[in-house]
């Protein structure tokens, strides 16, 4: 609660909005007792008087000062707001939860009479009753709490069923906690915050309601007055002195604000504490880079044929999103080459940080994130400091991306013929019709069917395996060198997949480009790559020759070992999740020291803990980054690595 | 799938799609059904004698049970009841009950008024709104800029806060009365319009636009504007393209009974305005007791919201049915 309080009152909004509604309540305490007299009583002294020391606002018909109306009205107006609200509150929040208890038919039922009620204005409502009541200030807050009735209404039913369906109301019936205790303890509170956000909000749009119906000379009627009423007079003689008009406006807008900026700081809270909001980037500080001094030996020498010049070369590449307690790294310190012409596969856990590597190799981080590397060079031009947008302008067509799930990642609102056909349109520099015709050819080239009928289709009008085809097509039409596909089968059955897998092997031997593929699933991987980069936690912690999944004893990292230990074909059922490793990846939120696998490894030493692994070159040819490695050929020898005993 | 599967899943979305029209437009016809009876019922129960009371307590007995004749107000309740819906589907709003005008031709007269008004603010709200939610959506993506947000917020806040009359108020006083720029009061011609929109359209502009901000913030993380990305368009195809035509739809949903509150608020704008419209005609018979006009006049305004409602929904339902149709099926 105390955390709670504190978190609140950091929101400069909030100490506004509560200053503001302190001198409004001292206003509606103490005004009608101190001016309250002096405000009602004519003087025909003083008839009609503009703006002067004496009457900052002028006097009006009767020849009362203005500003002092406008004070002692406080009262009035902020009473009237807060019974409507509160009356309509109980109504609405009494009917809402009622539906509950009679079943779905009667919930559905409601509903719909809930949602016809709320479509008519609050306006309107408000004058057809003050017609059957006549009009007067008790008119004008029935009126008023009945339009606030039925949102109330649909709030109770919200949450309602949001508490009611709940695990920790369950749990707590499960455990024989009683029942009033179950309402204290659970029910209420889930509620009672939503509840008093919206009474805020609403207080301050009664005010502004109430006070339009007092200027239309419905609402509040002489003697008495309110800010509307006050308004409404001054406007009449709006010719004569126009500050009369001004003074219970500025009035009326600040208790409306006031509220509603309450109201709003409120509900920011809550959500806040629900979904955790990043903290701010002051307070968040600089990114956090790869630790390792720059002078290290370049940790990528020896994969790929050392011959060829690199088409991709990524070196210390660390990615960071602001969080709510700071940075979270998701990729730290990855590195790795890729040779003109190969697929690399990736693979990890989900929330091993694969993709986001792949994306922000392909400058397609989400916005926010903090994408850092020492090095960065695609087809001998350097990307190193650029930022998202100019590196991306650098990469143009070159980089063609495959994405994961077909059905979000097409625009529904275009035509898939258009979404193919704007990349030769802008970058090629072709006409409508040509480029229309290349959208054609390349949607024909990965099988799909009456490809000039389909090209005018909406993506909702394809099944799921033409859709990921079509996306082939997409990363296919600008002549990429390099492809990234990103868990390009995981969505489709496992006919689907062959021929996805079939298509992307083909497209990539006909074009000649490389591509890195990113997948959960070491078979996918089989079936198509040269090489695979294994990534646990961020980090890469082994490069190896496709070929050695096969002979999980060659294998040196115990990750990879176990990741492969039932190495599945396309046909096993992989809707069960891979590998069962004991324990939870590590929480990236936090720093991690030593090797991130340490809680789950079997051969973790104290050394494991204290130090970080990098990769580094494996006589199995690739690289590991493990003080352990596993594949016990010949006895490690390699200085600084301890024996593992037998 | 195969294709001939997604065509009978859009057939069958077809249907849900008719049974969806079918159930909002007998829903709003139970709706039209309450309103006519309450107008109905105000007509006769308003104030103990609503004759008596419009034409004043100094008015002759022999006239006032004239006009109660005329209105049929001496008939069994019933009677009137049927008589009343069979005029309704005739045209027949009813009569003044102070000049025993008919509402009808009221209507016709104020009506195009009103709605100009209140169309021309609806257009000017999204014109001005969604943009500008969109742009600030695109300045305060990700984490940066937090003090755009604040200022923003703040900003907007602050201006929804301003109700539409008191707004009418202040540009009267400093446009009309103390520039002389723009003509004070009435329908005179394409510059009285300006005013009145201002007046009507600037707070729901406010509103409208912080919708539009956190719909834009939501569709700018959608996939498919990461694709977009990935073709490397330039950044304006990115958002008026791929990103604006998604986020309208969201915006529209929320901001949807935006129109016929607008049609509310235009009741009071036309009243600092002296704009001819049925809100002048409304207010002016609450305050002269003439139910007989605020019984039509409230039917009128009942069934413009009902059926503006009613058009949002389906055409947000058939903007929305392809991707509503992808959850379902
Ligand atoms: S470094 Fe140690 S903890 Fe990490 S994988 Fe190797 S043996 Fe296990």
């Amino acid at each position: 609660m105390t955390t709670r309080r504190s978190a609140l009152s950091r929101q400069p909004m909030a100490i506004i909005a509560v200053c503001m509604l302190g001198v409004l309540v001292l206003l509606a305490v103490f005004a009608p007792v101190v001016w309250g007299d002096k405000a009602v009583a004519a003087d025909p002294d003083s008839i009609a008087l503009p703006l002067s020391a004496e009457h900052l606002l002028g006097t009006d018909k009767l020849g009362r000062d203005i500003l002092l109306r406008t004070l002692v009205a406080t009262r009035l107006s902020l009473v009237m707001a807060i019974a409507a609200t509160l009356i309509g509150a109980c109504i609405g929040l009494l009917l809402g939860a009622m539906p509950a208890v009679f079943g779905a038919r009667a919930q559905r039922w409601f509903a719909s009479v809930v949602s016809t009620w709320l479509a008519f204005p609050v306006l309107l409502v408000a004058m057809l009753t003050v017609v059957l009541l006549g009009p007067g200030a008790t008119t004008a807050v029935v009126a008023l709490a009945l339009t606030m009735t039925p949102s109330f209404a649909r709030l109770a039913q919200t949450l309602s069923s949001r508490v009611g369906g709940s695990e920790f109301l369950a749990a707590a019936r499960m455990l024989g906690v009683s029942r009033r205790r179950q309402f204290t303890r659970y029910v209420l509170p889930n509620i009672a915050e939503p509840v008093i956000v919206n009474v805020t909000t609403s207080i301050g749009g009664g005010l502004l309601a109430l006070s339009s119906l007092s200027f239309l000379g419905v609402g509040v009627q002489p003697p008495d007055f309110d800010w509307g009423r006050l308004l409404s007079e001054g406007f009449g003689e709006v010719y004569n002195s126009p500050v009369a008009a001004i003074g219970p406006g500025v009035t009326v807008v600040f208790a409306g604000l006031a509220f509603s900026m309450l109201g709003e700081s409120l509900a920011a809270h809550l959500r806040n504490r629900e979904h955790g909001k990043a903290l701010s980037p002051r307070r968040l500080g600089p990114a956090p880079v790869a630790e390792r001094p720059a002078e290290t030996p370049s940790a990528t020498a020896t994969d790929c044929a050392e011959t060829i010049v690199p088409l991709l070369e990524v070196d210390g590449l660390s990615v960071s999103f602001p969080g709510p307690d700071g940075w979270i790294r998701p990729v730290q310190d990855v590195s790795f080459r890729i040779a003109p012409g190969e697929i690399v596969g990736v693979v990890g856990e989900s929330g091993s940080g694969k993709s986001v590597t792949m994306m922000s190799v392909a400058q397609l981080a989400p916005a926010g994130a903090a994408v850092t590397a020492r090095r960065l060079r695609f087809d001998g031009e350097d990307l190193t400091g650029l930022t998202p947008a100019a590196a991306g302008k650098v990469l143009g067509t070159r980089v063609g991306v495959v994405f994961q799930d077909s059905l979000t990642a097409l625009n529904p609102a275009l035509r898939v013929g258009t979404q193919l056909a704007e990349i030769p349109r802008v970058h090629g520099a072709v006409g409508r019709r040509q480029a229309h015709e290349m959208a054609v050819r390349a949607l024909d080239d990965v099988q799909i069917p009456d490809a000039a009928h389909r090209a005018q289709q909406f993506p909702h009008e394809f099944s799921g395996g033409m859709r990921q085809r079509a996306l082939i097509a997409m990363s296919q039409i600008g002549s990429p060198s390099l492809i990234i596909a990103d868990e390009p089968t995981t969505a489709l059955d496992v006919t689907v997949q062959r021929r996805v897998l079939a298509l992307l092997r083909r497209e990539c031997a006909e074009s000649g480009a490389a591509a890195i593929v990113v997948s959960h699933d070491v078979a996918v991987l089989a079936e198509l790559c040269q090489r695979v980069l294994v990534m646990y936690a961020g980090r890469v912690v082994e490069d190896v020759d496709i070929a050695l999944l096969a002979t999980p004893e060659r294998l040196a990292h115990p990750y990879t070992r176990a990741l492969t230990a039932s190495l599945p074909d396309l046909d096993t059922d992989r809707t069960t999740p891979l590998v069962t490793i004991p324990g939870e990846p590590p929480d990236l939120s936090r720093p991690i020291t030593g090797c991130a696998f340490a809680a789950r490894c079997a051969f973790a030493t104290e050394l494991c803990r204290t130090e970080t692994p990098v990769p580094v070159p494996h006589r199995h040819g690739g690289r590991v980054a493990c003080w352990h490695p596993q594949d016990a050929i010949a006895p490690d020898t390699t200085p600084g690595r301890e024996e593992v005993g037998a | 799938m195969t294709p001939s599967t997604s065509v009978s899943g859009s057939r069958r979305g077809g249907y849900r799609w008719l049974g969806f029209l079918l159930r909002r437009t007998g829903r709003m016809l139970v709706a039209m059904w309450v309103i006519i009876t309450v107008a109905f019922l105000v007509l006769r129960m308003a104030g103990g004698d609503p004759v008596r009371s419009a034409l004043g307590a100094t008015a002759d007995e022999s006239v006032v049970q004239a006009r109660r004749e005329m209105l049929g107000l001496n008939d069994p309740l019933i009677v009137q009841y049927f008589d009343y819906l069979a005029g309704l589907f005739r045209g027949d709003l009813g009569v003044s009950i102070i000049t025993g005008r008919s509402v009808t031709e009221l209507v016709s007269h104020r009506l195009p008024a009103t709605l100009e008004l209140a169309g021309i603010a609806f257009l000017v709200v999204l014109l001005v709104a969604v943009p500008v939610g969109l742009g600030i959506a695109i300045i305060t993506q990700g984490n940066g800029r937090r003090g755009v947000e604040t200022v923003f917020t703040g900003v907007t806040a602050f201006i929804a806060a301003i109700p539409e009359y008191l707004l009418g108020v202040v540009l009267v006083i400093v446009f009309a009365i103390t520039l002389h720029a723009f003509p004070v009061a009435g329908r005179t011609g394409p510059a009285s319009y300006l005013l009145p929109v201002i007046a009507l359209s600037v707070s729901a502009a406010a509103s409208i636009s912080r919708i539009a901000r956190i719909e834009a913030l939501q569709t700018l993380k959608d996939d498919y504007v990461r694709t977009a990305r990935s073709k490397r368009l330039p950044a304006w195809m990115v958002y008026f393209r791929h990103a604006l035509p998604n986020m309208l739809t969201a915006t529209l949903t929320i901001g949807g009974t935006l129109l016929g509150a607008m049609i509310a608020g235009s009741v009071l704008v036309e009243q600092v305005f002296n704009w001819p419209g049925l809100g002048m005609a409304f207010v002016g018979a609450i305050t002269t007791k003439d139910y007989g006009i605020v019984q039509g006049l409230a039917l009128v305004y009942a069934a413009i919201i009902l059926v503006v409602n009613l058009l949002v929904d389906l055409v947000l339902s058939l903007l929305d049915r392809r991707t509503s149709l992808l959850e379902t099926s």
